[in-house]
This record gives C-alpha cells, structure tokens and sequence, in this order.
C-alpha cells in the first residue's frame, strides 16, 4: 500500500473509533440530529479548511481567512443595512472582494519572495481592522431572503436536519476533491508541495499557481464568511476569531503534510467532524471544562506530526 | 432506526421526568429530578465566575443535572451548544447570550423540540415567543435604591454629590445614572455637583476622583460619592484617604455591585451602602422551571432580580467571606 494513504486511514480510523466511544457513553451521539448538528455547526470551519488544505498542500499557509470570514459578515450587514441591494449582489461582491484579496497576497508571496507566514499575517491585521472600521458593535441580517435560506433544509428521519449550509460544505468539499485530483490546476499544486525546483523543472506554472491557490483560499473564506453570516444571522467584528488556527489543525489531523505535496480533502472534512465530535461529547458529558477540546487537539496535532515524522523517515529509509 | 427508537425512549424518559441519567446521579429525595444545559459565555469577569459557582450549586441543591458548557467568548460555541443540548434532549436550556443578534434559529429549533429556554442577565433580539423567559437585572431599579438610601442616610440634610459614570454611552452607566437621578428627585437638599466617567475601573475611578476633590476645595464641599460600580469606589476611597479625608463619614459612598472588595471596604468604614447586582441568576430561573413542570405555570416575559441594598449593617466581613468563595 502507498504509505501516503496512511495518515488519511489514521483520520478515519480516530474519527470512527471517537464516534464510538462516544455512542458507548451517550447513544444519543448516533442520532441523525447530531449528525446534522456536526455538519451545520462547522460548515463555516470545514469550507475554510478546504481552502487551506490547497494553501498547505503547496507548502504555504493562509493565516488571514479568520479576518476575511468576519469582513465578509460584516460586509454583507452593513450593505444589506444601508443599501436596498439583494442579499445575491452582496454576496458575489462579497466573493469578488474576498477572492481578489487572497490573490493579492499570493501575488505578493511570489513576486517578493516573502513567507506567506508574514505576508497573510499582514492580510489577517488588514482584513480584521476593515471589519472594525465597518462596524465594531454586532449588526443583525433581518432580509426576508435569509429567513428564506434558513427554512431551507431537509429534514432526516430521527429529527435530524440537513441545513442549506451543511450541503454547502459537502459541495464545497466534493468540488475541492474534484479541483485536487482531476484538473491540472490540482496537480499542480501537489507539484508545488513537492519543491519548487522540481515544480519549476516539470514545467509547473509557478506564479499562476501561487495566486490561484491564495486567491481560492481567499474565496472559501469569503464563502464560509456568507455561510457563518447564515449560522447567526449578524455581521461581527469579533466573529471567527481564531478560525484560521482550527482551520489549520482541521488540515494536519485530516492528514495533509504541513510541508506539502501530501494529502486529502477528505481528510479535512474528516478532520472538522473530529474537532466538532470532541466539542459535541463535551457538551453531552456536561461537566468537562470545554477548554478540554483544545487540549485533546493539541494531542492529537502532536500525534499527526510525529505519525508524519515518522512517515517520512520510514520512505526514506525505503528509498535507500 | 436504531437512533430514532433511542431518541424516543429518551424523550419518553425526560417527558416522565426521570431522566436516566439524572436518576442514577441523583439522592431519592429529588422528586422532579430534571436534566439542565446552561450555555455560559465564559469567565472573563469575577462576578460571571460566581455566576457559574451559584448555578452549580443551585443545581446540586435542587438535584438538578447540569450539563454545563463555556462558550469562551464566542456565540458560535453557544450555538454548537444549544444544538447539543436539543440533540441530547435535555429538559430545558439556561442561555446567557454573548451577544443580542442571531439567535432565532437555534431557538426555533428548541421550541421545535419542546425545550424550554431562560435567558440569564442578558436578553436578545429575537421574538419573545421563542424563549420562556429573561431573568435580569433592573439597571435603573438598582440607581434608584442606591438613590433612596443616600436621600434617607442623610436625612433633610444638605448634600453635595459628584458621580462615577461607568463607561460612557454603555447601558448601565445610562440606567444607572437614571435610576439615581430618580431616587433623588424628591429631595431638593441633595443634588449632584459633578458628574464624570470613570470607566468602571478602579484606576480611572482614582483619577477622576482625585480631580473631583482638587476642584471642589480639596473635597470639604462634597458630602457624598454615587460610583456606578464597587471598582471605581474602592478606587476613589483610596484618592479621598490620600487627600486626607475620611471616606465613610466625611464622603459618604455608595456603589452598585457588591463585589468582595467594597464589603472588605465596608468592613474597614470607608465605604457606606453597595446595591447587589446578584449573581444568583439561575435560582428564580429553576423556580420557574420547576413550577412550569409541576402544573405548567407560564412565567411572566421578564424576571427581574432583586437588587438588595448592603450596608456596614448587614456584617460586611461575613458577606465578604461568603461571596469570595463564590470565585469573584
């Protein structure tokens, strides 16, 4: 078996192992309605976590997307507030806006050479002072249009729902395993992960490449922006804060190599219903402090670094 | 199917009011032995940290079993919890929302499932339809009795007054200024010579009072400080000790809160009379809870706290002790 595969199986295997430990304890985990729940609750998480799952697999990092999630909700508040605009506008100028942000700091990650650690660092202080130059108190969304969206959903035998934004992330996430494994724009990304020399030696595009994958990072964090303005209805500067951090060990417990070239969007679908089951049985167990959640994904992050160290010194090993 | 047919018996459980898992934690002598989420916004304040301790052990007492979950400060985390709640099918949901908007959704599907929801100490911008009922506190009530206690401590007196706002524009500075202004009203012999803000914080409380007694003859002119909160006043005591006044009888003060301190002050003499901003949120909200389950009483649409007065009277070290174990 190709031991790239192995992190991806560890995922499943945690995540399949957690959900039953947790239905040993509480049966009501397995009921339709917590399922739904761990979709809905972290559709705005798993869309911004495919974005990054392509930023790392070229061996960068998005650190802005937190910023860019509560501008977009803000944005969106504001316009729907002061202008007569329809919430459909809003939201293809509130992508447009997000989109060209991400790409220009991808554009700047080539052209001076700089880490997109300090560059998407920038984006992040950038994006979250204009959402606080918009508003700084919670605006609430009162469109008739979001009233319509949110009484879209299906609903599951055992009460469960299956909300408009939970199908937003599964489509986000098929397109994502779509756009990585059967365009040439995924394959160039893997190319990227793999070193840059190499990349630039099989031809890969490098530039082109670079501002897609920061401008379609930019794009899910503006749709999990739109989404996460769905999940509560307001605009808040504050909102989201932090996301960007989760996002990232949503990627690396889904099994996506930090330093690129490796990994699965299934992974980091798999990897937010993780972080979203460990809060869920928190909750249900109702007397754990909830910083607890923090604590089990600090474990399981040091886990998949070590199971990734280890990955890479055993196919050397087998190289040799 | 399996899922469906264990969400069932769960329901039918709760409805009984037997909770499994409530009945095997809790002594015999629980009779209505019920299952409670509380959706706390985190512990970024003392007084937020007595308010969990209080609900625990109103819970414990009442042989409640709380499921408790700490938002740390963000609504997504409250509604992640609400749904757990609903999914888990508790008997009811005690929510102190950090924020006003974006809440009719999680709440319709509460009501959906039957779950009855109170708001603690903060109310939202949703229909009230869609909770049971908000415990809070009276903001101007609590002006007023501190108000009413000045007006009566000094008796007909003449009386000079200068004022810690707390943050401006905030809505306890605005109520709490109200409620003062109320209760002095009648009495022509008192009147508020001054009036700043002090951002509620005991730093900003000093230097305001410092320049109040600067400008009011080293502060001979004032009989009394009104601090929108305990902080500011502990602040101002120790800026009146240093201009070389007793505070407690040359200035009289008094304060809303009751944190520890100010008892601690009180205790010592130097401060008079604080207005309890209780952080026992969950008790009248359990009453409810348990009259509503016993003969399906509905409460009114709004609880309001009692604001109790606390004076050198009411054994200020006693009290101190007390609200200090609650974890202010």
């Amino acid at each position: 078996m190709n031991p790239r595969y192995l992190p991806l199986l560890a995922t499943i295997a945690i995540f399949i192992l957690a959900y039953a430990l947790c239905y040993s304890q509480y049966p009501n985990m397995l009921s339709t309605r917590v399922v739904g729940n761990l979709l809905t609750d972290n559709a705005y998480l798993g869309i911004a976590a495919i974005g990054m799952t392509f930023v790392i697999l070229t061996g960068g990092i998005d650190l802005s997307i937190g910023s860019v999630i509560a501008f977009t909700g803000v944005f969106i508040a504001v316009l729907l507030a002061n202008t007569s605009m329809h919430p459909l506008s809003v939201f293809a100028l509130a992508l447009l806006i997000s989109t060209c942000f991400g790409a220009l700091m991808g554009g700047i990650i080539h052209t001076l050479e700089m880490p997109p650690f300090i560059v998407t660092l920038a984006g992040m202080f950038l994006a979250r002072g204009m959402a606080f130059v918009l508003s700084t108190e919670s605006i609430p969304i009162t469109h008739d249009f979001y009233d319509t969206l949110q009484d879209v959903f299906f609903r599951v035998p055992g009460k469960g729902r299956l909300t408009l934004i939970g199908i937003i992330m599964i489509v986000t996430v098929i397109v994502g395993v779509v756009l990585a494994h059967r365009t040439r724009f995924g394959s160039y990304v893997y190319a990227l992960g793999g070193g840059l020399p190499a990349a630039k030696l099989m031809g890969v595009p490098v530039a082109r490449t670079t501002v897609c994958v920061y401008a379609l990072s930019g794009f899910m964090a503006g749709l999990s922006g739109i989404v996460f303005s769905m999940y509560t209805s307001a605009g808040y500067s504050l909102a989201a804060v932090g996301v960007e951090l989760d996002a990232i060990a949503a990627v690396v417990i889904g099994g996506t190599l930090l330093t690129g070239g490796s990994g699965f969007m299934i992974g980091t679908l798999i990897g937010v219903l993780i972080m979203g089951l460990i809060q869920t049985y928190i909750i249900f167990d109702g007397t754990l402090s909830s910083w607890w959640t923090k604590i089990v994904i600090g474990g399981l992050l040091f886990t998949f670094i070590l199971l990734q160290r280890g990955l890479v010194w055993v196919t050397s090993r087998a190289r040799i | 199917m399996i899922s469906i047919l264990e969400e069932n018996m769960f329901l039918k459980l709760t409805l009984a009011g037997a909770a499994l898992l409530a009945s095997v934690a809790l002594p015999a002598t629980a009779v209505n032995a019920q299952t409670i989420g509380f959706s706390q916004i985190g512990s970024e304040s003392g007084w937020r940290a007595a308010e969990t301790t209080l609900t625990r052990q109103q819970a414990k007492d009442r042989g409640i079993d709380l499921k408790f979950a700490d938002a740390q400060q963000k609504q997504e985390n409250q509604i992640k919890a609400l749904r757990s709640f609903i999914a888990q099918g508790v008997d009811a949901i005690l929510l102190a929302p950090v924020v006003a908007t974006g809440w009719d959704q999680v709440l319709e599907e509460a009501k959906e499932a039957e779950i009855p929801v109170i708001l603690l100490d903060r109310t939202v911008d949703a229909p009230d339809s869609l909770y049971m009922t908000a415990v809070t506190s009276d903001l101007v009530h609590e002006g007023r009795v501190a108000g009413e206690w000045l007006a009566a401590e000094v008796a007909g007196k003449d009386c000079k007054i200068v004022e810690l706002q707390g943050t401006t524009g905030s809505s306890p500075a605005i109520d709490r200024k109200n409620g003062f202004e109320q209760g002095i009203a009648d009495h022509s012999n008192l009147s508020i010579i001054r009036s700043q803000t002090g951002d509620f914080t005991r730093t900003k409380g000093k230097e305001v009072m410092e320049s109040f007694l600067k400008a009011e003859n080293g502060g001979k002119d004032i009989c009394a400080l009104y601090a929108h909160n305990d902080d500011m006043a502990v602040g101002a005591i120790q800026a009146i000790k240093e201009a070389g006044l007793k505070p407690g009888s040359d200035i009289l003060v008094v304060s809303i809160d009751a944190v520890p301190d100010i008892f601690l002050a009180m205790a010592a003499g130097e401060a008079n009379a604080t207005v309890e901003l209780t952080p026992n949120m969950a008790g009248p909200a359990f009453d409810v809870l348990e009259a509503f389950a016993k003969d399906g009483t509905l409460p009114p649409k709004w609880i309001q706290t009692e604001s109790r007065l606390y004076t050198a009277a009411d054994d200020p070290m006693a009290v101190y002790e007390l609200k200090k174990s609650l974890g202010y």
